[in-house]
């Protein structure tokens, strides 16, 4: 879903002269993707990826939440990246992260409760989600806002796919639906160890192999 | 003193920060390679959610709960500073941490070499705020708060160690080049997770009579779905 919504915008505003999309910023956008995904490659922000994906609901909107929260703290903390004196930058970032966890969690508390009630503590563990005080430590600190922003959007993206896929699997094995919707056939029990954070763990393990063996990335 | 025990002994076991809830994961995985410094990343988390969670709680209870501020003056009673949770706590944890660096630093160089590195890292640990923002919605004492703080800091010490020491040994295995690291390693976690979940069905000797309907009910519950709190909601819907 996230590369075709990519790829379209990529060449929508590729147009004008300026390299708005130059050739090492389309790179910002796809390679957390692939080959230099948070979750599989960088190994961040796995807690929630195996928390909230017992069904696609709470994933989808899970992703969404990070991907609102680690675009705009990149720009800001990018924003003010001349500014924030080196000793205390954690303290400011988390501020900053933690603020917009807020009004994202407001947000959800207003117009989503349900799913805000299913998340429960997990809106606010966005705050230390490694994906987010990653990406500000190695990127938005020492790069412009716009690159910042582009970089947020690549790898929240790449998080997200993740998570969906993790989420697709164990909520059809799991229950045999899909958003709620019963998509297997009735006699289908259900298998419990999907739902179990283990099952989760196990799923998330062979994930990460189908993927590093395709893109032949080895750990040493 | 009984109920006590049970939460320390559930806060190990049971409800694990990392098999039951997957908190502090990230820093779980970076340092487990290698077993002495897991040791001391879990020591240095023992240390910051035994003495954050209490400082949350009371942060929690004397200024953001609705009608917290009581203690000041009666007119305050309507006011509701739940929206401010996140910056409080995360603010009270980072600097605590940072405070602790610097005192440690200073008057325990030795110690500031065996421990000091890992502190800045768990500012930004899951675990450390996961508990805190489990206060909220647990109803706890303030020294029942504290035995949970220091609980889960000895379930996550205990869950890295040996997941580290697991690792130690797996150096002599040829596993499948794609699967080495990251991808074993949670295959592992999940197998650990498995044998953690017995521990579920632990029935706790310290129990007066409420608790135990109480436990008859979740019994229920955790049959229909092992433990996990966003599932057992999904699964009641």
């Amino acid at each position: 879903m996230s590369t075709e919504t990519l790829e379209k915008e990529v060449q929508e505003v590729k147009k004008p002269a300026e390299p708005l999309f130059s050739k090492k910023r389309r790179k910002l956008l796809s390679n957390p993707l692939d080959e230099d995904n948070p979750i599989t490659i960088q190994v961040l922000g796995i807690c929630s990826a195996l928390a909230v994906t017992v069904a696609m609901k709470p994933t989808l909107v899970m992703a969404i939440a990070v991907t609102a929260v680690l675009v705009l703290a990149n720009v800001v903390i990018s924003a003010l990246r001349n500014t924030i004196p080196n000793r205390i930058r954690i303290i400011v970032q988390l501020v900053v992260v933690a603020s917009l966890v807020a009004i994202v969690d407001q947000v959800l508390k207003a117009y989503s409760y349900d799913v805000w009630k299913e998340l429960s503590v997990f809106i606010g563990l966005i705050i230390t989600n490694c994906i987010v005080m990653g990406r500000l430590e190695a990127f938005a600190l020492g790069n412009k806002p716009w690159d910042a922003m582009l970089d947020g959007l690549g790898n929240s993206f790449g998080y997200a796919w993740i998570i969906l896929a993790i989420a697709f699997f164990r909520e059809l094995t799991g229950s045999g639906k899909l958003f709620g919707v019963k998509v297997l056939p009735d006699e289908y029990m259900g298998n419990g160890v999907m739902m179990s954070p283990a099952g989760a763990c196990i799923l998330l393990g062979v994930l990460i192999w189908i993927i590093r063996s395709r893109n032949g990335y080895v750990e040493e | 003193m009984e109920n006590l025990l049970n939460i320390f002994v559930k806060s190990i076991f049971i409800d694990n920060m990392i098999f039951a809830y997957f908190l502090g994961m990230c820093s779980y995985l970076a340092v487990s390679k290698k077993y002495k410094t897991a040791a001391g990343l879990g020591m240095a988390v023992i240390f910051v959610l035994g003495i954050t969670i209490p400082l949350n709680w009371l942060a929690y209870n004397y200024l953001l709960k609705e009608g917290a501020l009581t203690w000041i003056s009666e007119d305050f009673a309507s006011i509701d500073l739940e929206v401010l949770k996140f910056i409080v706590f995360i603010a009270i944890v980072a600097a605590f941490v940072q405070l602790t660096e610097m005192a440690v630093e200073k008057f325990s160089p030795s110690l500031y070499n065996s421990l000091g590195i890992f502190l800045p890292l768990i500012a930004v640990n899951c675990s450390i705020l996961g508990g805190a923002l489990f206060l909220p919605t647990r109803d706890y004492e303030f020294v029942e708060a504290v035995t949970f703080g220091l609980g889960s800091g000895i379930g996550w010490f205990l869950a890295v160690v040996s997941l580290a020491a697991i690792r130690e040994k797996m150096a002599y295995a040829d596993v499948p080049k794609p699967l080495r690291g990251l991808g074993i390693t949670f295959i592992i976690v999940g197998l650990m997770a498995f044998g953690f979940m017995s521990f579920g069905g632990f029935e706790l000797p310290f129990k007066n009579k409420e608790q135990q309907e109480q436990a008859e009910a979740e019994k229920v519950a955790q049959s229909e779905e092992q433990n996990l709190p966003i599932s057992a909601v999904n699964n009641s819907k």
